[in-house]
């Protein structure tokens, strides 16, 4: 703790000066904040799974406002940190701005290409997960399923894409009803919303419910268990949460991203770093707490479709690339 | 009658406010086991010690002066227009769309369209609940607030659904071109040759801002409109009376004030991210309500109090990239600050007051 | 009631002593070394102009106020009172010109409330009812006790804040201007009322600046002026005039003297005017009048009986039906305009001067112009205000009406009542507009400023204006006006020619005995 102090009024102190070199790498957490429960929470598990095995320091921020960015992103890179992790897509615009002034120091940026020598563009193929839980949802439900988005964005739409393409390739009558929280980033945090949506879609005939909706998501959980139904976890292994009634979670192993960076440290190799099931960057989770849940034929399927996106046998559309999805 | 001097109501006071703020911030401070003169000195260092720390505080300051001037013509007209946050919200689409529409060569010449976009914007926003007001008599406050929802629902709309860039991501606009991007303190003081640190944000709207406190000062003070306002403000019944039409007074104050919230996209939007964000507001329209009230509704009250509160944003900032004190509780120590400097004052004021006329008649 | 047993050997201790009260705010002394003696079972009356000291004193009587110096003695013990709870428990009561009642309450409640015996209604009703009756048999103060009060008249309103008092175990009982809002009747019941608790061995102080009433009610007068307490004489030692001389400090002319009117063609014609209030209550029922240049048209009547209505839809404030026309020009009575009126050279000084007239919170300067705020001298055509010109014209203005103090810079809400009338008038008169509209125009305003204030509407009607005057005072439509008109419920009752008609059918007049 005292070293941690000592480090922090020394930084202080030369606040202007950006002489100093500490090489410990830095985190910035998008607005939605450290614990979420979800994205950014798995990137600060990330952090401290590095820091636990190498002991070293890291410095990290929480972002209020939008302007603090750039601002972060400079502030670190003065200060000597490298590499610096940014956990979200939004940060894209800021970080092609700040990447140039600063040569020496290599960025991270997760969810989004940003087109620089210094930058290492960590994406998901989110929608190769959700197919995989998409097939699970179907096979476990009568004739409908549900969808809960959090804000409106095409990334999310490509999970709920995926979703959908998963599903219909079991059963292609099955009915899928999908909603989305809201269009501000207080869709990310509405867990009373998110649990009026799942108990809508359920009236409807839904039997499992999977979000990609952050914080909202506890209370889509919540209320597919309360009602005796299936939900489905996203971004870490959210089985645990109500176990019993969580079919699985889709994994997307962004605590991975920030673990592999950290360790990499300032001599990363930048450009495109795809994580989709070939490098178990996303994937589906498999435990205690909802092992009765999944069948053995149903893994087998599962595991069957999965062999083939590898391999390349099954295409996947990315509804990012045109803003739309073939399914709905 | 009774009135204190003006070194202890200007200054004692609001030094004395200040000072009781910190201390409790203090103690927050060390509760969580930090040292408390390390964060404050990480906060003032971070807003006032550097070129640095000077341009991210003014730029938030200008955000602030833009929203709190809206606050405070609409109070001089006794309108509590809660909708700085839509206006700003739709004032900075106004800014964007300007910028994005024509090939700029220059920034000269997109800056003076540019603040007609985003004041035409913001006045639009406000004139709805304004009309609603004036004609109707439904409430400002709950009119404004529904705005503010709508703007946002309708920014969103159009940033996924219309103005974004294609193969983005996120929902935002494609970056400006370089004709429409305004200078920055580094590139303005470089024309005269002085060394300003070139990350900040800060920029040429922050004079601007300080036009406009010199604008709405006199258009208050010492124009027709600003003395109807003023009497409308303070007594509505004796204003119809002296043959003021309060529906004029309540929309053209309403349409200023929208206006001057408007303004803030051509500081948050065309000088700070060059592209419009969502939610590029950030809360500044609901700042500048304390800011406004801090200010007494005065423009050179909301001068200092915007720029109190940038160097609270800045200070904050600081905090958390350097400590581990968490947001939080570092929204706890500005509005503790907040709080004491602008609400409580009276709690302070009254002990000294009483304190002060004992002082002068034990001494006379 | 066994109390009047232990009272009455006190009677020689007087009721209240007051030694060497000074009480200031900031550099303004309110008081100076005031010493005053009331003794017990006396009505005592007050006098003064407005800001004289009056209303101070009786607040730190009360315990609104601590005062700088000086001793309170009740019943020759020395007391302090630090709070209204001190002053109630020391036997003072209070009724306030602004009564202090709960207007959706029930007599009964009204009088309880703040001095319920415990956590239960039911003791305190059942108990306060009993004391009720008593009270009201005891001095003829008859109140339905479940009648709920915004349902009661001013009179009887007035009556629930004394039994207040009362019930409080008041035995002496302050009334600050308590006829002000009384009709000529009411306020001889209210003074029998007074008499009769004077008798009982009560003691009263009332506050007024009407002449009349302190020769007809009270026992003993003090007179105060610039903060000091100037005389304190026996009543029937005294008359009117010299009150006023010792008030005012010079002598004043309680009568104007005028000559007979000269009226010429006829300047305003209303034909059957209808009001309508907020609430969508038939004020004004359809009348007819005119008022001719040169002349006075007095309007009297009882408040409340449509008066202000009436002047506030002449003066464009209010809408209205029917016709108004100014030398042949029929107004907007639709969406009518405070503009359109002046363009007519109208001028209107409102009844109520603080919630129309002004803009409290202005400077003196800034009311100067208030209303001609358009005219070419105060604005160009760029809309930017000629502030100067609006200072030059306020200095003259004020001087000319003598308004004290002079600094044109003073907030309106720090001048005396007296000189914010002074202040509409000087800026509605100076305007020479060729009809006066003029509510109430000495109300609150004290002996000095009347005398000035009449003999200014005098001269405006020599000079061949039309001048319609409102007003609750009889003794003020009588002496003033040329004509005069009684509005009784939203009619016109009776028109008499002032100088052939006496108070004492005006009276009966007001009180809707139509002829």
């Amino acid at each position: 703790m005292t070293l941690i102090k000592t480090i922090i009024s020394a930084s202080a102190a030369l606040i202007a000066s950006a002489a100093m070199v500490v090489a410990d790498p830095a985190l910035i957490y998008d607005l939605g904040g450290k614990f979420d429960k979800s994205f950014n929470e798995a990137a600060y598990e990330g952090a401290e799974k590095w820091k636990a095995e190498t002991g070293g320091n890291y410095n990290e921020i929480e972002l209020q406002n939008e302007a603090q960015r750039e601002q972060a992103l400079r502030r670190f890179a003065e200060n000597g940190n490298n590499p610096i992790v940014m956990a979200g897509f939004s940060f894209a615009s800021s970080l092609s701005e700040v990447a140039p002034d600063f040569p020496e120091t290599k960025f991270v940026i997760i969810d989004m290409v940003v087109d620089a020598p210094n930058v290492r563009s960590t994406v998901f193929k989110e929608e190769e997960g959700s197919y995989l839980v998409g097939m699970m949802a179907a096979m476990s439900a009568d004739k409908a399923i549900g969808f809960v988005g959090g804000m409106d964005i095409p990334l999310i739409r490509r999970f709920a894409c995926g979703y959908v393409l998963g599903a219909r390739s079991v059963n292609p009558n099955i009915e899928i009803l999908q909603n989305y929280t809201g269009t501000t980033y207080h869709a990310w945090n509405d867990p009373i919303k998110g649990g009026e949506l799942t108990k809508a879609q359920i009236a409807q005939g839904a039997d499992v419910v999977y979000h990609a909706a952050g914080g909202t998501g506890i209370g889509v959980l919540q209320a597919a268990a309360d009602a005796g139904k299936l939900g489905i976890g996203v971004d870490k292994n959210q089985n645990h949460l109500q176990s019993g009634s969580v079919l699985t979670s889709m994994i997307k192993r962004v605590d991975l991203a920030v673990y592999n960076a950290f360790t990499d440290g300032a001599d990363l190799t930048t450009g495109f770093e795809v994580m989709g099931l070939s490098n178990d960057g996303v994937g589906y989770a498999m435990d205690s707490h909802n092992a009765s849940l999944v069948s053995a034929d149903m893994q087998a399927a599962v595991e069957a479709a999965k062999a083939k996106i590898i391999a390349g046998e099954i295409q996947i559309h990315d509804a990012l690339t045109d803003n739309s999805c073939p399914a709905s | 009658m009774k009135k204190l001097p003006t070194w202890i109501d200007i200054l004692l006071i609001p030094l004395i406010n200040l000072a009781i703020a910190l201390f409790l911030s203090a103690l927050v401070v060390l509760y969580i086991g930090e040292d408390p003169m390390d964060a404050l000195s990480i906060m003032i260092k971070g807003a006032i010690g550097s070129s640095y720390g000077w341009g991210y505080t003014l730029y938030y300051a200008t955000n602030f002066i833009f929203t709190g001037l809206a606050v405070s013509v609409a109070f001089h007209a006794k309108m509590f227009n809660i909708g700085g946050e839509g206006q700003a919200a739709l004032g900075g689409l106004g800014v964007a769309l300007v910028c994005l529409m024509f090939p700029w060569p220059h920034w000269i010449l997109a800056l003076p369209v540019a603040i007609i976009g985003g004041a035409v914007f913001g006045a639009a926003w406000a004139a709805i609940p304004a009309y609603l007001q004036a004609k109707r008599g439904s409430h400002i406050v709950i009119t404004t607030i529904m705005f503010n929802f709508m703007a946002s629902a309708l920014l969103v709309y159009l940033l996924v659904n219309v103005l974004k860039a294609p193969g983005s991501m996120a929902p935002e606009t494609g970056r400006f071109i370089e004709g429409a991007r305004l200078p920055t303190g580094h590139d303005m003081l470089g024309w005269f040759g002085i060394k300003f640190s070139k990350s900040p944000p800060v920029n040429i709207s922050f004079l601007i801002s300080l036009l406009f406190c010199f604008f709405i000062w006199f258009l208050i003070w010492r124009t027709k409109l600003g003395y109807e306002i003023r009497a409308f403000g303070h007594s509505e019944s004796a204003a119809k009376y002296a043959g003021i039409s309060p529906i004029k007074i309540i929309m053209v104050s309403m349409l200023i004030s929208g206006a001057l919230a408007g303004l803030m996209g051509i500081n948050s939007v065309m000088g700070e991210s060059e592209r419009l964000v969502i939610d590029s507001v950030q809360g500044a329209g609901f700042i500048g309500i304390a800011v406004a009230l801090m200010g007494r509704s005065h423009p050179f009250g909301v001068l200092l109090a915007a720029i109190l509160f940038g160097i609270l944003y800045q200070g904050g900032a600081e905090l958390a990239l350097w400590t581990n004190i968490p947001r939080e509780l570092i929204v706890v120590i500005q509005a503790l600050v907040i709080l004491l400097t602008g609400a409580l004052d009276n709690m302070i004021r009254m002990p000294i007051e009483r304190l002060y006329f004992k002082m002068v008649r034990a001494g006379t | 009631m066994t109390k009047d047993k232990q009272e009455r050997p006190e009677t020689a201790a007087p009721a209240i002593q007051l030694k060497n009260i000074s009480k200031s705010f900031g550099p303004v002394q309110a008081n100076k070394n005031i010493s005053l003696t009331v003794n017990s079972g006396t009505i005592h009356g007050i006098v003064g102009e407005n800001g004289a000291g009056k209303s101070t004193l009786m607040s730190i009587l009360y315990g609104f106020y601590k005062a700088d110096s000086g001793d309170i003695y009740i019943r020759n013990a020395k007391t302090s009172i630090p709070d209204s709870q001190a002053a109630i428990s020391a036997g003072i009561g209070m009724v306030f010109q602004h009564f202090k009642l709960v207007e959706n309450f029930t007599v009964l409640e009204n009088v309880i409330l703040g001095a319920e015996d415990g956590a239960l209604l039911k003791d305190s009703l059942s108990k306060a009812r009993r004391q009720l009756q008593e009270l009201s048999t005891e001095y003829e103060l008859d109140v339905d006790p479940d009648a709920i009060i915004e349902n009661l008249s001013v009179g009887l309103q007035q009556r629930v804040e004394i039994l207040k008092a009362l019930y409080r175990r008041a035995n002496i009982l302050i009334l600050d201007e308590p006829t002000g809002v009384l009709t000529p009747a009411e306020a001889d019941h209210l003074f029998r009322i007074l008499k009769n608790l004077r008798d009982q061995g009560k003691t009263v102080i009332l506050i007024t600046h009407k002449l009349r009433e302190i020769m007809d009610a009270t026992d003993t007068v003090s007179v105060m002026r610039s903060g000091e307490m100037t005389a304190t004489i026996k009543t029937n030692q005294t008359s009117p005039e010299k009150l006023a001389e010792l008030m005012v400090g010079r002598k004043v002319l309680l009568n104007v003297s005028k000559s007979v009117a000269k009226a010429g063609d006829i300047a305003l014609e209303v034909k059957d005017l209808k009001v309508t209030d907020e609430k969508g209550v038939l004020r004004v029922k359809g009348i007819t009048f005119n008022v001719r240049e040169g002349e006075i048209l007095g309007i009297a009547g009882v408040a409340g009986n449509g008066q202000s209505e009436l002047l506030e839809a002449l003066g464009g404030f209010r809408k209205s039906q029917g016709l108004v026309s100014v030398y042949g020009h029929s107004l907007d009575l639709e969406s009518p305009s405070g503009q359109e009126i002046r363009d007519q050279s109208i001028a209107h000084v409102p009844e109520d001067r603080q919630r129309l007239g002004l803009i409290m919170d202005f400077t003196a300067w800034e009311n100067i112009g208030f209303g001609y705020q358009h005219e070419p001298e105060y604005s160009n055509s760029w809309g930017l205000m000629n502030n100067r010109k609006m200072r030059k014209d306020a200095s003259n203005k004020m001087e000319k009406f003598d308004v004290r103090p002079s600094n044109i810079k003073l907030k309106v809400r720090n001048f005396s009542g007296g000189n914010q009338q002074k202040l509409v008038l000087a800026r509605e008169i100076e305007r020479n507009p060729d009809i006066l509209l003029i509510g109430q125009p000495t109300r609150g305003v004290d002996i000095g400023a009347i005398e000035f204030i009449h003999n200014e509407i005098i001269k405006m009607r020599d000079e061949g204006k039309a001048i319609i005057l409102v007003s609750v005072e009889l003794d003020e439509i009588l002496s003033l006006t040329d004509r005069v008109s009684v509005m009784f419920d939203g009619n016109l009752v009776g028109d008499r020619i002032t100088r052939e008609t006496n108070a004492r059918e005006l009276g009966l007049l007001m009180g809707g005995e139509t002829d």
